[in-house]
């Protein structure tokens, strides 16, 4: 393999990595403070985008994009206000069934809405051509973008989370929610918070990477299911561990496509799934109780 | 006076009560759409073709004064609703004929209930086997993908290429496309050196392009598939500053991938139908006119882009109700008809049915095409 074909696949797995690492510390946020998997975190993804693409129309970029990550948080406000929160003391398999209600109906408010064609925002910078050389090999300024909106992403969550008193807040809600009511803390608008900030999150990941990946009001299952492998395989609530599981997951499917079919490139990533499901099921960097911002 | 004047009213309000059955009945046209789900981009332009190709005939007083009632089902593009849809319009509905399923596994699934049923069905779904063997009731619109290929072919021997990478997308289309793309080949001398086969949700394709550059023996890539994945391997290849021609296949005849695309897709070049370039044809050719109109109608409605996908329902359309002209509401009778109606001019080309060829299109109902500053042109070579 030569320098040019290696720079190329890892970039290649970098850009795939970033974007399931987003998805997957969208999971986390919620799995923190809820104990449930949020279906519908794919959404998110979509609304994201969508909504940014139609808020161009009417204003510059950076503006819609800012508009539609508000937006998004709001509609995740909206879901959890509406599905979660009036629930007495819900089972976590009735919470992800919601979910998963939730993102069934969203596919169908975004088909209505938009339709079912594709749509995308446009390139940041340069356009569907462009490319920069890196050790000969090329790769799109977008991929650039995408990567570090993600890695902004981890460190403001990261100080969020350790200096903030909300953040902390949440912490406590997440390794023990008993414990934090009694501390008065106000559990239930920590659900909410964390809703808002899994949606934003979601958002942003959904504008970057509009201009590569193409939005669409499906988009989000596959996104979801990527993203939950690599929250399984990073150790459910570890944000460092989901962007550890992205990268490697990402760079393992690009340059599976050097030795077998690219056919085969979902399964290569299932079958990892399985074996650390198998040989340490609290995932790469999960403790063995899996909970708990705290961990990070 | 005034007596006489009621009654007399009185009698026409009979009359035309009476008349009114007696004469006209509808007829009932059942679709299988796959309006929303991963086929949407076929299944929504064809259902709102019929729409208003149903409400224009209507409109103008029926097909020999009766009207036509459309029941469209969506099946999402799950040949197990399709299944469902195509009893049930049959037994329930008892419509006088299906068009649609938009996909060609979808059609493969009701193929023998319709048959059976004797009730036809006009497909919009591309693949050759749906015609091929003939089933008496089946007939399809879209052209096929064989003729496809080998008007790919052709225009790569003019162009001195012969060896090729494949691409396809994991659908019924791509695995039929480079099913017909090996097994030509070697008819036109040409090597197929790199095949790839990639899911439909794939959303970057970096990792694979980067792997056919690497053979330098590749003179050209064909990409074969229906997915927003066409318009990736267009940006994939010319972010990595890959040159060679692309070719795509008729998949690719819907402006929003060019606009998804964008610069991306300068050059590419594909077989289709000619509404695409319904402008540039000459005043005398005889789509032009029905193009024309299609486009302009279909535009102004719905305020998108018209494609040849909502062409293939209108054609399906527009030959049932010429078929129903002649046959009335009887099964039977429009079969024949359709099997019968020649040089008859729509969308997709100038269909002339037999009862061997039930698509009635030729290899030349396909136009090489190019993208040119964001628009569809005819190719004309280097």
């Amino acid at each position: 393999m030569t320098t040019e074909l290696f720079i190329q696949y890892l970039m290649a797995g970098i850009t795939y990595g970033s974007i399931y690492a987003i998805v997957a510390i969208g999971f986390n946020i919620i799995y923190n403070t809820t104990g449930i998997i949020n279906f519908a975190q794919g959404e998110f993804v979509m609304f994201g985008g969508m909504i940014a693409i139609s808020l161009l129309q009417y204003m510059p970029l950076p503006l819609a994009i800012a508009l539609s990550v508000a937006i998004t948080m709001l509609l995740g406000a909206l879901i959890e206000i509406c599905f979660i929160r009036w629930l007495k003391s819900p089972s976590v398999l009735r919470m992800i069934i919601i979910t998963i209600g939730v993102s069934i109906i969203s596919r169908e408010v975004a088909v209505h809405i938009w339709g079912e064609s594709i749509r995308s925002l446009p390139y940041f910078v340069g356009n569907e051509i462009s490319s920069i050389p890196v050790f000969g090999a090329r790769i799109s300024p977008q991929v650039l973008w995408v990567v570090a909106a993600s890695g902004l992403m981890v460190i403001s969550l990261g100080i969020f989370f350790k200096t903030t008193s909300v953040g902390r807040e949440m912490r406590a809600c997440a390794s023990n929610r008993k414990a934090a009511t009694l501390c008065g803390i106000n559990t239930q608008n920590m659900v909410t918070l964390s809703f808002v900030l899994s949606a934003g999150i979601g958002a942003l990941a959904g504008c970057v990477m509009s201009p590569i990946t193409y939005s669409q009001y499906d988009m989000g299952t596959g996104l979801a299911i990527k993203g939950f492998t690599v929250a399984i395989l990073g150790g459910l609530g570890s944000s460092g561990g989901a962007v550890a599981a992205g990268l490697l997951l990402g760079i393992i499917e690009a340059f599976s496509v050097s030795v077998v079919p690219l056919a085969f490139q979902d399964a290569i990533s299932i079958a990892i799934l399985l074996i650390i499901l198998f040989v340490r099921p609290q995932g790469l960097f999960g403790s063995k109780e899996a909970a708990g911002l705290s961990e990070v | 006076m005034k007596k006489i004047a009621s009654k007399l009213l009185m009698a026409v309000m009979a009359v035309s009560l009476l008349a009114v059955p007696a004469f006209a009945e509808t007829i009932k046209i059942g679709a299988i759409l796959a309006v929303t789900g991963g086929a949407s981009f076929l299944g929504g332009p064809e259902a709102r073709s019929l729409e208003m190709m149903v409400e224009e005939i209507n409109a103008n007083g029926g097909v020999n004064g009766n009207k036509i009632e459309l029941i469209i089902k969506d099946s999402a593009a799950s040949p197990e609703k399709a299944i469902s849809f195509a009893k049930q319009l049959i037994e329930e509905e008892k419509v006088l004929a299906i068009i649609g399923p938009s996909t060609s596994g979808e059609t493969m699934k009701i193929k023998n209930i319709c048959q059976q049923a004797k009730t036809p069905l006009i497909s919009c779904g591309a693949a050759e086997v749906i015609v091929n063997p003939v089933a008496s009731y089946v007939f399809k619109t879209p052209q096929k993908d064989s003729f496809a290929v080998k008007k790919i072919f052709m225009e790569m021997n003019k162009l001195g290429i012969s060896k090729i990478a494949v691409l396809a997308g994991n659908t019924g289309f791509g695995k039929a496309g480079k099913s017909q793309l090996l097994k030509l080949a070697p008819e036109f001398g040409i090597d197929v050196v790199e095949v790839e086969v990639y899911d439909k949700k794939s959303n970057d394709l970096s990792a694979v392009v980067a792997k056919i550059k690497a053979n330098k023996d590749v003179q050209a890539v064909i990409n074969w598939s229906i997915v927003p994945a066409q318009a990736i391997v267009a940006k994939n290849m010319r972010q990595a500053g890959w040159d060679v021609p692309l070719f795509q296949s008729h998949g690719f005849g819907n402006i929003k991938y060019v606009e998804a695309a964008g610069a991306a897709t300068e050059g590419i070049i594909f077989p289709a139908g000619r509404l695409l370039i319904a402008e540039s044809l000459l005043d005398d050719h005889p789509q032009k006119a029905l193009l024309m109109a299609y486009k302009k109608n279909y535009e102004a409605k719905f305020n998108e882009p018209a494609s040849t996908f909502g062409g293939h329902a209108y054609d399906a359309i527009t030959i049932l109700a010429a078929a129903i002209a002649v046959g009335g509401n009887d099964r039977e009778k429009v079969r024949d008809a359709i099997e019968n109606l020649k040089n008859f001019p729509g969308t997709g080309g100038i269909f002339s049915f037999s009862a061997e060829d039930h698509n009635g299109l030729d290899i030349d109902a396909f136009q090489m095409m190019t993208v040119k500053d964001g628009k569809f042109v005819a190719y004309t070579g280097k």
